[in-house]
């Protein structure tokens, strides 16, 4: 359409057509697209939400989620004790080794306590964490019933507020004139069309489902990573974006990556594939060998490097071996272990060398020092003159049946991403704020996590800055 | 492996929802399997029954069907219970009963009805059916009390006796040991989640019908429907003790204890299943469970075409219309009682046993 009439949409902004004008745009489903959303239309603006996912998908990977991270000072009803801001940033700290904006991700962690209770005025439901996975009970609220549930409560508020929300809407193209976002292209059932807003909120997550992308960096071997989570994220905007000048953030191998069941779907398995058994076996790779010290710490403290330690092996496959007596330790997962009564009759299931595996079990087994075994802590049983060592929770494997899981690297998310400020504005690649451009979530977690990760911090990202974002855009379209 | 097809999808999702464990803080079902590895037929039926089919889980779930994980708790447990309902129907040979349940409820009730209807005739004459009676002992010119009595006391003898069986082979096959139901605490904990429907609430914001916005329609509605059916009932039993104790005999003026009760407790019985009805009607398709939808709109309607009755006879017991509605109001409570050990009624008991058994296992586990 010609500018002439984008003024006479302004003016009718009440009118549902195709052609309407919003102040807002919001690019995206997910956590941090609902909280821009929500805080926009707060801030008086008129928003329009474009998911790429149809109805039932909606939300990309906060529909897998379980648990956000907040700072807090005191107990809640919900959680087990305070967690204070600096007790969050030194594990920040910990975990990125260093590796973060500080004074951004201070400030992300000054606000998330207020979240806590933001949050639960949009309608979303924590729970006191009971059996769980992880002792997260102090540090991360959990949803009452995931990641769905809290989106759930999300999309109603929004809807009660007046967004408009477009499902199987995904957003092909943007134009961009210096630094000043005018258009998005939208490409939907109905055919193609244009949308216009005075401001634009980019949350349209990350780019692990993209195969082709993560092929960029890490080669070939990408092609037999499993995507735990949505199939949507295909990080279409965040490549737009990039082109358009806009300043990016970290490199295309950093990601949170997790050894999960090589069986896997290719994508969207979520957290039931997830095997938390490493630490009580060996994990070898399919030529029978060991790689890593499989006891190295507890297993919350390093499960996520286990990602790429699988993703190092030949045909990215390892497989986890442990015997009877570890059967019961640790999570039930999706998929039932695969049995043999003997180590070589496992390998034969598992397509292994039999006289390999038996040989790599017994000088593992021969390495075994004694010890006194806690499952839960950390304990003294290791292997001595073994390498790689086993440093904690070594026993022998010798009582059958033997049990295997076969691994492969799960993405998570990716942190590539675009460049932002406090206010979850974009800043262009000669360091100047973009005019009306803001990102939130995953397309911005770099700036926050340059590497690793520290379970909950997602959905903390997203809320801190989706909020931010919303505002920041609202505060602009309305001025 | 397991008994039937429902049972062995009922263990598939409980090891999926064993991994994932999202839906924890919703009600009591997910807490009582996170207490398990590996789930046996009585495993499942317990957890069946324990299950109020609020349906938050299946709104809830990132894996519910269109995703390829199919996930859905509600339908699964709902076809379960069912099935369980029916292998623990006393005397077996009853058991298929449970199979076409709309119809042999329909049938029950227009036997019995009918019955009535002859057997006012035969016993007395033609005319007093369509007679007007008024003054105490109005209702007994056209049958005897004490055959009311002798043949309503048979008939709830039975139906509580089938229940006793039922109860016993469903607390036999989930493996509880009998001595449970002699724990204080347990019972008190399992009275008061049974009587607040605690776990028909979605886990704080309602349950869920139709869509993935919370409702509290159906709690509320069940609410009338049980308190209207205890108020009913509660009627009765003063009743007869007025007729026996202090030979007062019905009709009994509106102010008089049998009518007030029967009066609340018959309107709670019209409101609260039309408003079960119409959520019923409303459900989502993918939550309902086709083989019990006969029983369960049979129960719904004889629950109505008693209180109506029952209030049409109140306000119509001095017309001519008295002795035909009569008939039919005795005849439908004669059927309902007569089918509950084979109808929808079963539910109330095996979910507040159900009840029972997780009120120990949480303070076990404590
Ligand atoms: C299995 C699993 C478990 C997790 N558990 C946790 C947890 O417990 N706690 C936590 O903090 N984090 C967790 N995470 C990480 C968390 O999911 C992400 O950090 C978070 O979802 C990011 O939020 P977001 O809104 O930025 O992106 P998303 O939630 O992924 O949303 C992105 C949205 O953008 C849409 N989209 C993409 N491209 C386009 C386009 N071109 N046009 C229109 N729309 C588009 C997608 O359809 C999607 O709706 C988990 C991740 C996975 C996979
Ligand atoms: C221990 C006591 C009881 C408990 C825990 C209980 C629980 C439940 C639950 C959880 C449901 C499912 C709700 C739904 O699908 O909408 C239900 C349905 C129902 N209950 Fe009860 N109930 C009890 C006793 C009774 C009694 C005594 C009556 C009436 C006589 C009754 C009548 C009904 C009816 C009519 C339905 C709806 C059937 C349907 O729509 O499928 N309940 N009950
Ligand atoms: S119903 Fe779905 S979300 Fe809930 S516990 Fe089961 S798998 Fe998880
Ligand atoms: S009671 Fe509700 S949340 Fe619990 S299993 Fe049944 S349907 Fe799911």
């Amino acid at each position: 359409m010609k500018n002439g009439e984008i003024a006479g949409h302004v003016a009718s902004r009440r009118d549902e057509t195709a052609g309407r004008r919003h102040d807002v745009l919001v690019i995206g489903g997910g956590n941090a697209a609902l909280c821009a959303a929500i805080s926009a239309r707060r801030a008086g603006a008129s928003v329009l939400v474009l998911e790429a996912a149809p109805q039932f998908y909606r939300g990309g990977n906060t529909r897998h989620t379980r648990n956000m991270r907040c700072a807090h000072d005191s107990a809640t009803e919900t959680l087990s004790g305070p967690y204070t801001e600096d007790e969050f940033w030194e594990d920040l700290k910990r975990v990125t080794q260093g590796r973060t904006d500080e004074e951004l991700a201070r400030h992300m962690i000054a606000q998330s306590k207020e979240m806590l209770t933001w949050i639960v005025d949009q309608g979303v439901r924590f729970q006191p964490s009971l059996g769980g996975t992880l002792s997260l009970g102090r540090t991360n609220s959990f949803f009452l019933g995931g990641g769905r549930a809290m989106l759930n409560a999300l999309y109603a508020t929004a809807e009660q507020l007046g967004v408009e929300i477009r499902y199987d809407a995904e957003v092909v193209g943007l134009e961009i004139e210096n630094g000043m976002f005018l258009s998005a292209t939208v490409k939907e059932q109905t055919g193609t069309s244009q949308v216009r807003a005075g401001a634009l909120v980019a949350a349209s997550g990350g780019f692990e489902a993209n195969i082709d992308w993560l092929k960029q960096g890490w080669g070939e071997i990408a092609g037999n990573f499993l995507i735990r989570g949505t199939p949507y994220n295909r990080g279409t905007i965040l490549r737009i974006l990039i082109d358009n000048d806009i300043q990016q953030i970290g490199d295309v191998t950093q990601c949170h990556a997790v050894a999960i069941d090589a069986r896997a779907p290719k994508f969207d398995g979520g957290i039931i594939t997830r095997l938390d058994c490493v630490i009580y076996g060996i994990v070898v790779n399919k030529n029978c060998e060991r790689f890593y010290d499989e006891g190295e710490d507890i297993w919350p403290k390093r499960y996520a490097i286990w990602g790429r330690l699988v993703a190092a092996q030949p045909d990215q496959i390892a497989y986890i071996i442990f015997d009877a007596r570890s059967l019961e330790l640790f999570m039930p997962s999706l998929f039932p272990p695969i049995k043999g009564d003997s180590i070589a009759e496992l390998a034969g299931q598992l397509g292994l060398d039999p006289e390999k595996l038996t040989k790599t079990v017994a000088t593992f087994n021969n390495a075994v020092q004694p010890g006194t075994f806690d499952p839960d802590n950390y304990d003294d049983c290791a292997t001595a003159g073994l390498t790689p060592p086993k440093t904690h929770w070594a026993r022998k494997i010798e009582q059958g049946p033997f049990y295997a899981y076969p691994v492969r690297p799960g993405i998570t998310f990716t942190y590539l991403g675009v460049k932002v400020n406090k206010e979850a504005r974009m800043i262009m690649s000669d360091g100047k704020p973009a005019a009306n451009m803001f990102a939130a979530g995953e397309i911005m977690a770099g700036n926050v996590l340059g590497q690793g990760y520290a379970a909950g911090i997602g959905m903390t990202i997203g809320s801190v800055f989706g909020r931010a974002a919303g505002q920041g855009a609202a505060k602009h379209a309305r001025n | 492996m397991h008994a039937t097809s429902a049972l062995a999808e009922a263990d598939r999702l409980m090891t999926v929802c064993n991994s994932c464990r999202y839906c924890e803080g919703i009600c009591a079902v997910f807490p009582a399997m996170e207490m398990r590895r590996a789930f046996s037929d009585g495993d499942l039926n317990y957890l069946a029954n324990l299950c109020h089919g609020c349906s938050a889980c299946y709104y809830d779930c990132q894996f519910s069907p269109p995703h390829e994980f199919n996930v859905n708790v509600p339908a699964t447990m709902a076809k379960v219970r069912t099935e369980s309902y029916e292998a623990y129907a006393w005397p077996g040979f009853l058991a298929p009963t449970f199979r076409r349940n709309g119809l042999v409820i329909s049938i029950a009730a227009c036997v019995s009805v009918f019955a009535f209807i002859v057997g006012f005739v035969a016993l007395r004459d033609p005319s007093v059916l369509f007679g007007t009676h008024t003054g105490p002992g109005a209702f007994y010119k056209l049958m005897p009390h004490n055959t009311m009595a002798v043949l309503f006391g048979a008939a709830f003898l039975y139906a509580m006796i089938a229940i006793a069986m039922g109860i016993r082979n469903f607390w036999r096959d989930i493996g509880e040991p009998a001595n449970t139901l002699t724990k204080a605490t347990p019972l008190w904990q399992a009275i008061k989640d049974a009587s607040s429907l605690r776990y028909l609430d979605g886990g704080g914001v309602g349950c869920m019908n139709d869509e993935d916005k919370p409702t509290d329609t159906r709690r509320i509605y069940h609410h009338l429907t049980f308190y209207g059916f205890l108020l009913c009932f509660a009627a009765t039993t003063t009743a007869t003790g007025y007729h026996y104790l202090l030979g007062l005999e019905a009709p009994y003026p509106w102010y008089d204890l049998p009518v007030l009760l029967g009066t609340l407790g018959g309107l709670g019985l019209v409101i609260g299943p039309i408003g079960l009805l119409r959520a019923k009607f409303q459900r989502d398709r993918e939550l309902v469970e086709a083989r019990s939808y006969g029983m369960d709109v049979g129960f719904l309607v004889m629950l109505l075409l008693t209180s109506i009755t029952g209030l049409l006879l109140l306000v119509l017991r001095a017309t001519p219309a008295m002795g035909m509605l009569l008939a039919l109001h005795i005849g439908i409570v004669f059927a309902l009682f007569i089918t509950m050990p084979y109808g929808k009624f079963v539910h109330g008991f095996y979910r507040f046993l159900a009840l029972v058994r997780y009120a120990k296992e949480r303070s076990d586990a404590h």
